[in-house]
Order: C-alpha cells, then structure tokens, then sequence
C-alpha cells in the first residue's frame, strides 16, 4: 500500500514540474529584473523609482479608482444579492443569464460600447438633451473608468455575496423575528455579519483586478490618464525598460499582498464578532 | 406592495445597466455606416464578409483552438495532480497549494510580465506556443479548484474496497474514483475554457507580432477604429451561448417536474 501510495504522489509531478517553471521560476524572474539594473547589479533604484512624480501619481490614482468602484460595487451588489436570494425558485438561472452570459461578449468591446454610450454626441447624451437635461462629460475622465470598474467586476461582487446571503439559515432570521427584532436590527445583526465571508471575497475579486487594470483606464480614460498598470504596461511593451517595470510590479504585488493582509484581518475580526 | 415594486426596479435598472453594451454592439452590427458614431441604416452586410475576412476568421480560429487545447491539457494536468496532491502530507500540501494560487490571487498583468521575461530568457519562440503554454498555466489553477472538493468528499473506503476485490488501481480508479469526481471536472474544463477564451491580459504579453486571438485583435483595432464585421461575430457568439444556456437550463426543469410528478403519483400509489 506504501508504495502505491508512493506511485499516486509520483502521479503529481507533471503539474509540480509544470508550477515550478510556469509559476515560481517567472515569478523569480521579476525579481531578478526588479532588483537589478541594466548591467545586472543589484540596485534597489527601480523600486525606488516609485517615488517618481508620474509614478506616485499613477499609484494613487489606481488606489483612489478602485477603492472607490470596490465600494460602489458593494453598495449596488448587496441589495442585488438580497432580492436574489429571496426569491428562491427561479434565481440560479436567473442569475446564469444576468451576469455569466454577458463574459461570453468580448470584454474589450463591452467596454467599448460604454464609448459609444458615453462619448459628447453618444446615446446618452442624446437622449439626455432630447429631454431638455443636461449632458453628461464623462468620458475621458477617472468618473468612466470607475464606470468601466463597476461595469466590469460587479459579478466578482454579486456572485460570492449571492451565495453567502442564500446559505442563511431563515430560521434563525424567524427566531430573531419572534423574539422582536425588527428588519433593521435582523439586517445588521444577522444578515450582514453571516455575509462578511462573502464582502471579503467579493473585495478581493474586485479591487485588485481593478487596482491592477490598464485596458479600462485606456479605453474609457483616453491616453492622458496612467493608472500604475499603464505605467508598468508601457515599460514593458513601449520602453522595453523591463527593470523598471519590474521594479514597479514588485511594488504592485506588495500592495495586494497588503491588502489581501488587511482583508483577512477583517475576515478574522468578522468571525469572532459573530461567534 | 411597494417593497415588491421597488426590488423588480432595481432589477431592471441592474438588468439595462449590465445589457446596455451588449445591445449597442448588437445594433452596431446592423449598421450600414462603418464608423460607430452614427447610423447609416440598416444591413445584413456585415454578417456576410465576416467569414471572408481572413483576419477576423484566422484571429477565432486561433481563440477557440487554444482554449480548446488549453482546457483539455490543464484539465488532465490539473486532475491528475489533485490525486497526488490528496496523498502529500499536510506540509506539502499547503505548500502545492499556496503556490497554486498565485496565478489566481496574483495580478493578470504580473503574471504576464513574468511568463514573458520566463519566455526571453530561455529563449521560447513567439507565437501560438508561448500563448498556449501561459493559458494551460493559468487554467491549471481553475480546473483543481472544482475537483478538490469533489476529491475531499470521496468517501476512500470505496476505492479501498474495489482494490481488495481485485480491481487493479487502474480499474478503480475509472470505475469507482472518477465517476465521482466527474462533475468537478467538468466544471472545471468550462471554467478553464471560458477563463482562456476571455482572456486578454496575459495574451497580450505572451504572443508573439502578427500572431492575434480575437481579445488582441480587438485591442489593436481599438485605435484605428473596429472593423464592423467584430461586432457580427460577437453577436453570432452571444447569441449561440445564449441558446445554449437555455437549451441547457430548459431542459433540467422539465426533468425535474417529471420526476415531481412521478414522486407524487409514486406516493399517491402508496398511499
């Protein structure tokens, strides 16, 4: 039996071969190239270089976006998921044709049909002015790239907190009924802390794709706007500064490691506080 | 009364807010002008030289033949690795499955500049090769995500059992193992296929010049402006995965009302 069990583990070194050279290996790579300059010295000016005017600006910017979409995307998703889950029957289908059909349509040109949305003499502005209201200016500006977050990453919300909220027992919501709770205090007593598991993985599915993007932030932002990911973008595919760049997306990684860290603090906090 | 006014809104205005593109891209498609910015009237034109556009065609056949290998090879890769992760120690475990998860939790464009410095310095050609290779990488992940659990629930004795009755590991495991853990895999395998299908970050750093999957095509096209025959293509897409969805999610109901019936007529005999 040893040996079988031995000759089972042996099964696994395909994909063990596979994650070393296709995951560790590449990820040592941008190390490498973060920490070292053009000749191959060890330099810690790449990471350093963050500290630039350009590149600061882009960071915080990309930070500013995607928290603020993070927390759109929570306050659109949460009531979304609630009336999901309470009308049982129909909802799993319901929800296949609402949010998963629409990845089958390219996400670039879904995004770039917000273009067409957006732009001065686009549809909704002629609506808009056909009504006698005032146009919207959005395009080109950070407000459409936080549109095209949201757009972008509401089912990465909806989804976890959907199958967070339906797993509720609704017992337990009665029991807090009979005992005189009212909507209010079930709501925040009851349903929102059972959810927390789901706020957290819903967070981290948003915003760091949205921290991370240089394709929404180019095509709804115009070219003016960097987000840190155009910047890191350009070093690699324009500068072919591949030291910087990597420099710089060491610096990413560290922030979503901190926020990952954060998010889990949270989750932990989360459970102590209901148990 | 109200309330139930009030959440089938919300629905709605949800509802307009996730479809509007779709509908803009669907309408552009039948629009006779070649720029997006007006309308020109309607045609059918460009559903018609969409399949003599080699571009286009040669750009979907590359799509649909990489997530379709992709998905096969990590879908085996992925399986097969989850037998083996299940017999590590508990140690090894959580290190196979740590480093698992770095594609999926890492950021798509890291991972994309880290396959294509991978790529340079070992001097991989560029090209449909390299796109393939970092696909199968970032599908692995998914494809052992869906059949781990499935894994975790098999009950051990069974396997166990056909072994002592003279089945050789082989033969258990495609008889009494994979049964069980087949929904895991396929779902798993559509996982992988659509992840590869959509994607574009790790494409764009990866493939090779005058190599294009629909997603690089697109972006290239962004700027100069994107051919109306695009906007066909994915409508055909959409509508056929939208036909199949219910083709699929159709036919379980019925099923399901059946066997209702049957359990109720069953019980009415017994009764």
């Amino acid at each position: 039996m040893d040996n079988h069990k031995r000759n089972l583990k042996i099964l696994g070194s395909p994909y063990y071969l596979w994650s070393a050279f296709f995951i560790i290996i590449p990820l040592a790579m941008v190390f490498y190239y973060g920490l070292t300059d053009r000749s191959g010295a060890f330099t810690l000016a790449n990471i350093a270089s963050i500290i630039q005017t350009e590149h600061i600006k882009g960071l915080f910017l990309a930070l500013e976006l995607s928290f603020i979409s993070t927390v759109i995307c929570i306050l659109l998703a949460y009531p979304l998921a609630m009336i999901l889950s309470a009308r049982k029957v129909s909802s799993k289908s319901f929800i296949v044709l609402i949010f998963i059909l629409p990845m089958w349509m390219n996400f670039l040109l879904r995004t770039m049909a917000w273009q067409t949305l957006l732009e001065k003499t686009g549809v909704i502005n002629s609506v808009l002015s056909f009504l006698g209201l005032p146009v919207l200016k959005i395009i080109n500006t950070p407000s459409a790239i936080i549109l095209g977050m949201v757009y972008n990453f509401l089912p990465f919300m909806v989804l976890p907190l959907y199958n967070c909220i339906s797993k509720i027992d609704e017992n337990v919501i009665n029991a807090a009924r009979d005992l005189g709770a009212n909507s209010l205090k079930v709501f925040t007593r009851i349903i929102l802390p059972l959810s927390i598991p789901g706020i957290i993985s819903g967070i981290t599915m948003v915003f760091i794709p949205a921290l991370t993007t240089f394709v929404i932030s180019k095509l709804l932002g115009g070219s003016k706007i960097l987000l840190i990911g155009n910047i890191i973008e350009e070093e690699f595919t324009q500068a072919s500064n591949w030291n910087l760049g990597s420099g710089l997306s060491i610096v990413l990684m560290i922030f979503i490691i901190v926020s990952m860290v954060i998010t889990e603090i949270f989750d932990k906090g989360g459970e102590s506080n209901f148990l | 009364m109200i309330k139930k006014i009030c959440r089938n809104i919300y629905l709605i205005l949800i509802f307009v807010f996730l479809y509007a593109p779709i509908v803009t891209l669907v309408v552009l498609s039948f629009n006779k002008s070649k720029t997006r910015a007006k309308w020109g009237g309607f045609t059918l034109k460009w559903y018609g030289s969409l399949f003599t556009n080699e571009a286009i065609m040669g750009a979907l056949m590359n799509t649909l033949l990489i997530a379709l290998v992709a998905s096969v090879v990590s879908t085996l890769i992925g399986t097969i690795a989850c037998i083996s992760i299940m017999n590590l120690n508990k140690k090894m475990r959580s290190v196979v499955m740590g480093v698992t998860n770095i594609p999926m939790l890492n950021a798509e464009i890291v991972t994309g500049i880290s396959l294509m410095l991978l790529f340079i310095s070992f001097n991989f050609k560029f090209g449909l090769g390299t796109i393939l290779l970092s696909h199968i990488t970032f599908c692995i992940p998914y494809v052992i995500l869906s059949v781990m659990p499935r894994m975790q629930q098999l009950n051990p004795y069974a396997y166990e059992a056909a072994l002592d009755l003279g089945a050789g590991p082989v033969y258990g495991f495609f008889k009494v193992i994979l049964p069980e853990i087949m929904p895991g895999i396929a779902s798993g395998f559509l996982m992988a296929f659509t992840m590869s299908l959509d994607d574009f970050i790790i494409t764009h750093f990866t493939k090779g010049a005058g190599v294009d999957t629909l997603s690089t095509k697109i972006y290239t096209e962004v700027k100069k402006g994107i051919k109306p025959e695009m906007y066909a293509l994915s409508t055909i897409i959409f509508v056929t995965v939208l036909i199949l969805l219910l083709l699929v999610n159709y036919k379980p109901l019925e099923k399901r009302q059946k066997t209702d019936k049957e359990v109720k007529e069953a019980v009415k005999v017994g009764g």
